[in-house]
């Protein structure tokens, strides 16, 4: 519960917080909410050298019209996302899994690039990324690149952000009115998921499971499925296909991958009305 | 105006709310040094060797010592104590602060870094080096009753003691032969972590010149510390000064003498310099003790009309690693009540407590009683299945006194129950509850095929505060009495003081205490203080426990009023030259007979009192008047809890839609402290039942040590709930209290369970662990379906 010791540097823009990570290579450490970064550090798990500060880059916490897509900055937290209007509009399946993250402290503390870059499968915000098709922009020593979701999350607690690359903003695209769903089955309000199940269905249905593997994963079976005009019952039934999913306390690989084809069931149908 | 009945706010609680109520850990003195731990990370292992050599030379570091340095330093005269040795022959192996060449429990002390702060102490701590020789673990209680390795390399069996209660062997053998029903069922009770919202903390500071040394703990029980403390160290008990502060909740995880108190006060001592250590939360999960960790079987013999016949109960009860304060005690706490409110002819109780090499189990909210009614209240309603009759016709059958008013009742568990009055509790239950609306409503989602199944579970219990007739102890081996002391003062103003000898962790004795002094004395409640918790200025005492503050401690303060207004009444005479005999007390006023225009207030007495100038020949100045209360009997308080539930067949979750509780804890005192205590309680057996329980792995492991894998419910996973209270004066006390505080936790896990498990009837399920987690209820309703879906 005591971290071990650390440097803090306050990174007074994105360049500066870019030029620390370069200093201090793998010995630093970004900290944007600190609400999945300083639990490790706590339990020790996480042990940094220097803490890199961008929780104060205000001008990294925006969400703004892209025109096709949102554009959400890197630092916008939890509690913005769940009260946009924007959002409600054009992204409202992010919008409601934001606001399904832990408890309203969490939520005014944690940012949406922290919860993406941590990589976490029992995440949910990465569920809702993924099934919505979005990509984020990182930005390193050498410039800006745009990763799509899909080649965002690599592995447990792993993503194809460099150790010198700040992640920068996110882009949504506009949902158009398309029918989604989440479904995040805990036991306690301000509990991680144990399954959970992003839906967005329209032009290029989205489907995305949490927890249900080493990274944020979707299910493609389920997709493709639906693609070709399956039922809800008969999409979800492939839902647990190619997953490897957690055993704990909560649940072992069978336990859950039922519940991934109850949730996806339930999630296509209220997707579907 | 009476005080007492009202719900009056409670004193304490602007202090706390504001965050000035000061815990230990608010507490900072000059010169202080911090221990930090080095726990063993196997729960069975002997220590080849220490090297402390880096952490000493840490920054920060005053000093490492390991085991063989603390046990060669003579600290200690004697090992930490166990308070209830429960059979004469009970194994008890010497338990001292820290690992004696061999750790029995992960967590166990192998080493103490005392560092300038808490974080140096923790960083150092990581650095000494312990190389482990691990040995074969006992990791359950199934582990330990195998007996094919031993917790101790020194046991020959992991066998602590045998303890039996039965009153009547034959007569327990021909109920069971001459049964129509027989119910034959096994419960376990899991291993609770007590999770206060505070954390244990200690501080000892010795006074600059040496001799005495004041500990300040976050302990319930600050007057058994300070006795035990002078026990174990052999500083003498007058040089010992314990003051619990504010105490942020204990649930009997604070009811204990534990390492670290031993260890900041002896190092204190020695080195001259405060000492103290805060637990983290990690932590506690290793060195605070656990609660429950029971094996139960219960069998029932019955008539055709499901009346009881005779109860036979076995427990194999957890000890863990080693013997606390009272670990053999608990499961025993509960043996009279496996009878429960039920008029039970034959009754038998045995219990076996074995050695495991986890966390030792002591004393946690209810302590044996939970068990106890969990195990009836279970085991009646699989009767009832059995006879063919609903859960509440069981229960009326079988009610004591049939469920009529009684009083000073013996039962065949060998006590005699204060009061009762079952009947109308499970009436008022379920006329709150709309059983018959809750019957149809679920036999409607049957009939319709809804994959949501309502279930509905009762429970009627009786437990046991009040605790203690010092004699009913003695009798049980244990080795303190169950007394509670008072002193009440009048000041020279008219202002009193009150000392108590009971030691609030939240519970509001502050409020409660002016309450019934306010009504005694004819003051107002405002005018009231309330000392406790510090043994220099309330000396005597034996703290706040099994739900006795206010039957034993409560009790005491209203005898020690009552003498202070026989001695005013003896001075209110002399001053208006009347007779004694002829003197009125009301409402503070004391007055003749016959003569109401004349009267005199107890405040102007409190100050002739004081200025004694004008007593009575040969009196004493001062209105102080002390009390010691050793009560005749225990209080035995009881009630009716409903609990309703929404299961969702696909995912196993189930849902506490409604819960309903009718309590009877006597006079009520303080009604709105009273719906807090129920209200905490509830959620606590909810918790047992629904969501908590300590996980072990085989090499004795906890798997969820900390807040995000050791479920303790919070409010929003509770629905409103609905009480109702019932008042049956109990006889064991001249104020008709019971106690309360423990009654909700006793109630709820047995009818959350039994709620569950109706449910889940119509696919066969008949039981269900507890926590009844979704991946159990969901595995059950697979396995009743008969196979996988
Ligand atoms: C009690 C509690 C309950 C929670 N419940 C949930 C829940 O139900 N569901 C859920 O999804 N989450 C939950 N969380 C996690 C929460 O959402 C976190 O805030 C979030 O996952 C991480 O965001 P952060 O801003 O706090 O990141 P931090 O903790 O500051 O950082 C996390 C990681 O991301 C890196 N990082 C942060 N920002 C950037 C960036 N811009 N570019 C590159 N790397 C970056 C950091 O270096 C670190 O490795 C919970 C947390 C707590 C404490």
């Amino acid at each position: 519960m005591i971290p071990a010791s650390f440097e803090y540097v306050e990174a007074a823009s994105a360049d500066a917080a870019i030029a620390a990570l370069t200093e201090h290579g793998d010995e630093a450490k970004l900290l944007a909410g600190g609400h999945s970064l300083i639990p490790l550090m706590r339990f020790r798990l996480a042990t940094p050298g220097v803490l890199v500060d961008i929780g104060r880059l205000d001008d990294l916490s925006y969400i703004n019209d892209g025109g096709d897509h949102i554009a959400i900055g890197a630092l916008t937290r939890h509690r913005a996302l769940e009260t946009s209007d924007m959002l409600a509009a054009e992204a409202p399946l992010l919008r409601h899994v934001a606001s399904q993250v832990g408890d309203p402290q969490v939520r005014h503390r944690g940012t949406l690039g922290g919860s993406l870059a941590h990589g976490d499968p029992a995440s949910d915000l990465p569920a809702a990324l993924l099934a919505m098709g979005g990509s984020v922009v990182a930005k390193g020593p050498g410039g800006e690149r745009v990763i799509t979701a899909d080649d965002f999350f690599t592995g447990f607690l792993e993503t194809a952000l460099g150790e010198d690359e700040l992640l920068t903003e996110i882009r949504i695209p506009k949902a158009g009115g398309a029918g989604w769903s989440y479904q995040k089955f805990n036991r306690r309000a301000q509990d991680w998921a144990i399954v959970g199940a992003a839906v967005q269905l329209g032009a290029n249905p989205g489907v995305a499971l949490v927890n249900m593997g080493p990274a944020p994963m979707r299910a493609g079976g389920v997709e493709a499925a639906i693609a070709s005009g399956s039922s809800a019952a008969d999409a979800a039934a492939v839902a647990a296909a190619g997953t490897e999913p957690p055993v704990d306390l909560n649940g072992d690989e069978a336990y859950r991958a039922h519940l991934a084809r109850v949730l996806v069931e339930r999630g296509l149908i209220e997707a579907q009305t | 105006m009476s005080s007492v009945g009202t719900p009056m706010l409670r004193k304490e609680d602007p202090k706390l709310l504001t965050g000035e109520g000061k815990y230990v850990d608010d507490i900072q003195v000059a010169g202080q040094l911090w221990m930090g731990m080095v726990r063993s990370p196997y729960a069975h292992a002997t220590i080849n060797s220490v090297d402390a050599s880096a952490a000493a030379e840490a920054p920060g570091v005053h000093a490492v010592y390991t085991a063989t340095d603390l046990l060669g330093m003579g600290l200690w005269i004697g090992p930490l104590p166990c308070a209830w040795p429960v059979t004469p022959d009970m194994v008890n192996p010497p338990h001292f602060p820290v690992a004696d060449g061999e750790v029995h429990h992960v967590g166990e002390i192998v080493a103490v870094v005392l560092a300038d702060d808490r974080y140096r102490a923790a960083d150092a701590a990581e650095l000494v080096v312990v190389d482990y020789e691990p040995l074969p673990v006992v990791a359950s209680v199934a582990d330990a009753v195998a007996d094919a390795s031993m917790v101790h390399s020194s046991l020959e069996s992991n066998k602590a003691y045998h303890w039996p209660l039965i009153p009547d062997p034959d007569a327990l053998e021909a109920a069971f032969a001459n049964a129509t029903h027989h119910v034959d069922a096994s419960f376990v009770q899991q291993r609770m972590i007590p999770s206060a919202m505070e954390p244990r903390g200690v501080l000892a500071v010795p006074s600059p010149h040496g001799g005495d040394i004041t500990l300040y703990s976050a302990t319930q029980v600050p007057h058994i510390l300070k006795v035990m403390v002078a026990a174990t160290t052999g500083i003498p008990e007058s040089k010992i000064r314990v003051i619990a502060p504010a105490v942020g909740g204990g649930f009997g995880a604070k009811l204990n003498v534990n390492p670290d108190e031993l260890l900041a006060v002896t190092l204190a001592n020695k080195l001259g310099r405060p000492v103290r250590w805060t637990e983290t939360r990690s932590e506690a999960a290793f060195s605070t003790h656990q609660g429950r960790g029971q094996n139960q079987r219960i069998e029932l013999a019955a008539d055709g009309d499901g009346k009881l016949l005779g109860v036979r109960v076995h427990l194999d009860a957890d000890m863990g690693a080693y013997m606390m304060l009272i670990t053999p005690g608990v499961p025993l706490l509960g043996s009279f009540l496996y009878t429960g409110v039920y008029a039970v002819p034959a009754f038998g109780f045995t219990c076996d407590g074995w050695f495991t090499n986890l966390t030792p189990t002591d004393a946690y909210r209810g302590a044996g009683r939970p068990e106890a009614s969990y195990a009836i209240e279970r085991a009646m309603d699989i009767l009832a299945s059995k006879v063919g009759i609903g859960p509440d016709e069981i229960r009326r059958r079988n009610y004591l006194a049939g469920g009529e008013h009684f009083e000073n009742l013996d039962v065949p568990s060998t006590l005699t129950f204060d009061s009762g009055h079952y009947g109308p509790s499970l009436d008022r239950a379920l006329e709150l509850a709309g059983y018959g609306d809750l019957r149809a409503e679920q036999q409607a989602r049957r009939d319709g095929g809804s994959t949501k199944q309502l279930g509905i579970g009762m429970c009627t219990y009786v437990e046991i505060c009040g605790l203690a007739p010092s004699r009913a102890l003695g009798g049980l081996g244990y080795g303190a009495g169950g007394w509670e002391h008072a002193t009440v003062r009048m000041l020279p103003t008219g202002k009193v003081e009150v000392v108590s000898g009971s030691t609030p962790h939240g519970q509001g004795h502050e409020t409660s205490w002016s309450q019934i002094v306010a009504d005694k004395l004819g003051v107002d409640p405002a005018d009231v203080e309330v000392l406790h918790s510090d043994t220099a200025i309330s000396p005597l005492g034996l703290d706040t426990y099994g739900s006795r503050s206010l039957a034993v401690g409560g009790v005491a303060i209203a005898n020690a009023c009552d003498k202070v207004v026989e001695k005013a009444k003896l001075i209110a005479a002399h001053s208006m030259e009347a007779s004694a005999d002829d003197m009125e007390f009301d409402g503070g006023m004391f007055s003749v007979a016959g003569s109401p225009d004349k009267a005199m207030a107890i405040q102007e007495i409190a100050f002739g009192a004081f200025t004694a100038h004008d007593l009575p020949d040969g009196m004493e100045p001062n209105l102080q008047e002390q009390t010691t209360w050793d009560p005749p009997n225990f209080a035995f308080p009881f009630g009716t809890h409903v609990a309703v539930v929404e299961i969702d067949e696909d995912t196993g979750n189930v849902e506490l839609q409604n819960y309903i509780a009718v309590d009877d804890c006597g006079v009520q005192v303080n009604p709105m402290i009273v719906a807090g205590q129920v209200h905490g309680g509830i959620a606590q057996g909810v918790g047992q039942a629904l969501w908590e329980g300590a996980n072990y792995d085989e090499d004795g492991n906890c798997t969820n040590p900390s807040f995000m894998d050791y479920l303790v419910p919070s409010p929003t996973e509770m629905p409103n709930f609905t009480l109702d209270f019932t008042v049956t004066p109990s006889t064991s006390n001249p104020l008709g209290v019971k106690g309360v505080g423990e009654a909700g936790t006793i109630g709820s896990a047995a009818a959350v369970i039994n709620a569950v498990c109706d449910g889940l009837s119509p696919y066969g399920v008949t039981d269900i662990e507890m926590p009844a987690t979704p991946q159990r209820v969901w595995r059950a309703i697979q396995d009743g379906k008969g196979g996988a879906s």
